[in-house]
């Protein structure tokens, strides 16, 4: 229960937000993260976090199924028991393009679902909400440990955030 | 003049961020009440009488059916196809109305795509049971290394189905899951009870609203909706092709791809109305599905039962332009035929009920939409009976001719599909929050407090 999360402050929507998270950033401040019920759209923009490149992975994810699915088909067709099915080519690569899509499809959503679940370090249950209402209507902004206490209630207060107080990694105190 | 873009109130009566948490996480929160227990006391009846009939069968054998020469498949593939076709419509709410940025969406696509779940793990249930030794049904399905050294034939439509059909639950399933994570952490951060709590807490991953999260999350999102497109549209393009690459007058038809697409995005728009009428009354949900948003599904009930409509004229047309004396027959015999009751049921039913929705009047009373949404179920439902069996019971031969008539197992079995599917749904609307309460709060007005 003592390992400080960081210095949590609250604002009224997200539009306050990002106001305050430009001015957070033109105090040199770059540790923190926002918490709210849904994406605030602009956090990316204001916060200056690169998109994120979870695309490359459903790509890299996507090919890898397309050819996971030709081989499969291709060995057991062609090669481990060829059987002539009306008359047709052991390898009869138009007949496998249904499943070869849909093996591609399959692998390019499970990875990306993955990849997120990766970046975003989940499941993760030992750390609980900081506090209930910021999944539910409360939007709030946390400067991490990396800033020493004084200076993110400093810079919290001048941005016109209220409930400021320190949180922690376990629940909150 | 200059016009000024007010837009619409997609949640009424004046709603806070606090009020979405309250009003959909309550259902949760209590204990059910006697409307739910009723539902839920039939549906557990009917899929009993179902699962019992179904024990019969596998003891006894499929002569239990109705199946006849030529009639080898009947009810259960009708019902097959019918249950595919109902997910449709949740994921192109969910997918494809989210990549066109439809935001009415977010008040009925969690619900949508739990029904997508449900009605295909209800579809799965009868091409399985239709092997009639389910038991065997892995080794027939799944190319997987066996004692025997066989492997399935990838050039068989029926094996593309089961690679289109599995792709396509697991990818809804998590799409739908993944959609939750937010909602389920709400419910674990409200929850009371210690257990709830254990409970949402698993459930929820340790989600905690970071904005870097959500930054990745709603990447991932948008690509689940980009792949779920092509996907929905493959699923029942490959459900066609189990019909369309059969050489018998009445399947071999390059039109069935589009024609049932939009005939699974049709009824399962009208399986959406009828469950979100029934959804909205039970939990008191009007404010979040607002007769706006039925209006619009009716309209897209609307229009999909023209496409509909046109595939049917346009089948007949095909059947005299191409010359084929035995497409002719089979379009003649599917309409006036022995059959003519189903076709014309079919007809009424998808194409002329639909047009009342001409008017506004009718499309935004909730009867008349209840009354209309069951009746194209039943025309769906009808749709591909009239596929299926017209096309088989009088094929080349008149001396092999012969009606189909389905038995108690068939009709119990069907029921018993029905109960399991709401069976589902209604353990869904208890446990799960029913609408999708970040995205809902994210086409609100732009406040914490009351606007207004």
């Amino acid at each position: 229960m003592d390992k400080r999360a960081g210095c949590i402050g609250y604002y009224t929507d997200g539009d306050a937000l990002l106001v305050a998270i430009k001015a957070i950033r033109a105090q040199g401040i770059e540790a923190f993260d926002a918490y709210s019920p849904f994406p605030i759209h602009g956090f990316e923009a204001a916060a200056n976090i690169r998109r994120s490149w979870i695309p490359f992975v459903t790509f890299a994810g996507g090919l890898t199924g397309l050819c996971c699915g030709f081989i499969l088909q291709y060995w057991t067709s062609a090669v481990d028991w060829p059987v002539n099915v009306a008359g047709k080519p052991f390898n009869s690569w138009p007949a496998f393009v249904p499943v070869m899509f849909e093996c591609t499809i399959l692998f390019a959503a499970l990875s990306s679902v993955a990849a997120m679940f990766i970046v975003n370090r989940l499941p993760n249950h030992r750390n609980k909400a900081f506090d209930p209402a910021l999944t539910r209507d409360a939007f709030a902004l946390v400067i991490e440990p990396a800033i020493e206490d004084a200076r993110a209630q400093a810079a919290l207060a001048t941005t016109g955030a209220t409930g400021i107080r320190s949180v922690f990694v376990e629940g909150w105190s | 003049m200059t016009t000024i873009y007010v837009p619409e109130e997609l949640v009424t009566g004046g709603k806070t961020y606090a009020d979405v948490n309250n009003d959909i996480a309550a259902p949760l929160e209590r204990f059910p009440n006697k409307i739910w227990w009723t539902c839920f006391s039939v549906a557990v009846l009917f899929f009993s009488i179902g699962a019992l009939l179904a024990a019969d069968m596998f003891m006894r054998g499929l002569g239990v059916l109705g199946l006849n020469q030529p009639n080898g498949w009947g009810i259960f593939i009708v019902d097959f196809v019918f249950w595919v076709g109902i997910g449709h419509a949740g994921t192109l709410i969910s997918a494809v109305l989210f990549l066109f940025r439809q935001k009415w969406r977010t008040a009925i696509n969690r619900s949508a795509e739990a029904m997508t779940i449900f009605a295909v793990m209800t579809a799965l249930i009868f091409p399985v049971i239709h092997t009639g030794r389910p038991w065997y049904a892995l080794f027939w399905l799944l190319p997987y290394p066996n004692q025997r050294h066989l492997w399935v034939n990838f050039r068989s439509p029926l094996l593309w189905d089961v690679f289109a059909v599995g792709t396509y639950f697991t990818v809804s399933l998590v799409f739908w899951y993944v959609g939750l994570i937010p909602d389920l952490a709400s419910i674990r951060d409200r929850a009371k009870n210690k257990f709830r709590r254990f409970v949402y807490t698993v459930l929820s991953f340790g989600w905690r609203g970071s904005n870097k999260h959500w930054s990745h999350y709603e990447m991932v999102s948008m690509i689940l909706a980009g792949l779920s497109t092509p996907l929905v549209l493959s699923v029942h393009s490959i459900v066609s092709f189990d019909f369309a690459v059969a050489h018998l007058p009445g399947w071999h038809t390059t039109i069935f791809p589009p024609y049932f697409v939009a005939g699974a995005i049709f009824s399962g728009f009208a399986m959406v109305v009828t469950l979100s009428v029934i959804a909205r009354e039970m939990f008191h949900l009007q404010n979040y599905i607002t007769l706006g948003h039925l209006e619009k599904m009716n309209k897209v009930i609307m229009a999909t039962g023209l496409i509909v409509g046109y595939a049917y004229s346009c089948e007949f047309f095909i059947a005299w332009y191409s010359g084929s004396p035995f497409e002719g027959f089979t379009f003649i015999n599917r309409a006036f035929g022995p059959y003519w009751w189903a076709y014309w049921t079919m007809a009424c039913c998808n194409v002329i009920i639909p047009q009342i929705f001409w008017w506004k009047k009718a499309r935004t009373s909730i009867p008349v939409m209840f009354v209309v949404s069951l009746f194209v179920n039943i025309g769906m439902w009808f749709e591909r009976f009239v596929i299926v069996v017209t096309s088989l019971h009088r094929d080349f031969l008149p001396s092999s001719w012969k009606y189909y008539v389905p038995t108690l197992h068939d009709w119990g079995i069907t029921l018993g599909s029905f109960g399991w599917f709401f069976i589902w749904f209604l353990l869904f609307c208890r446990f799960l929050p029913a609408i999708a309460m970040a995205e809902i709060k994210s086409v609100m007005p732009h406040k914490g407090g009351h606007h207004g």
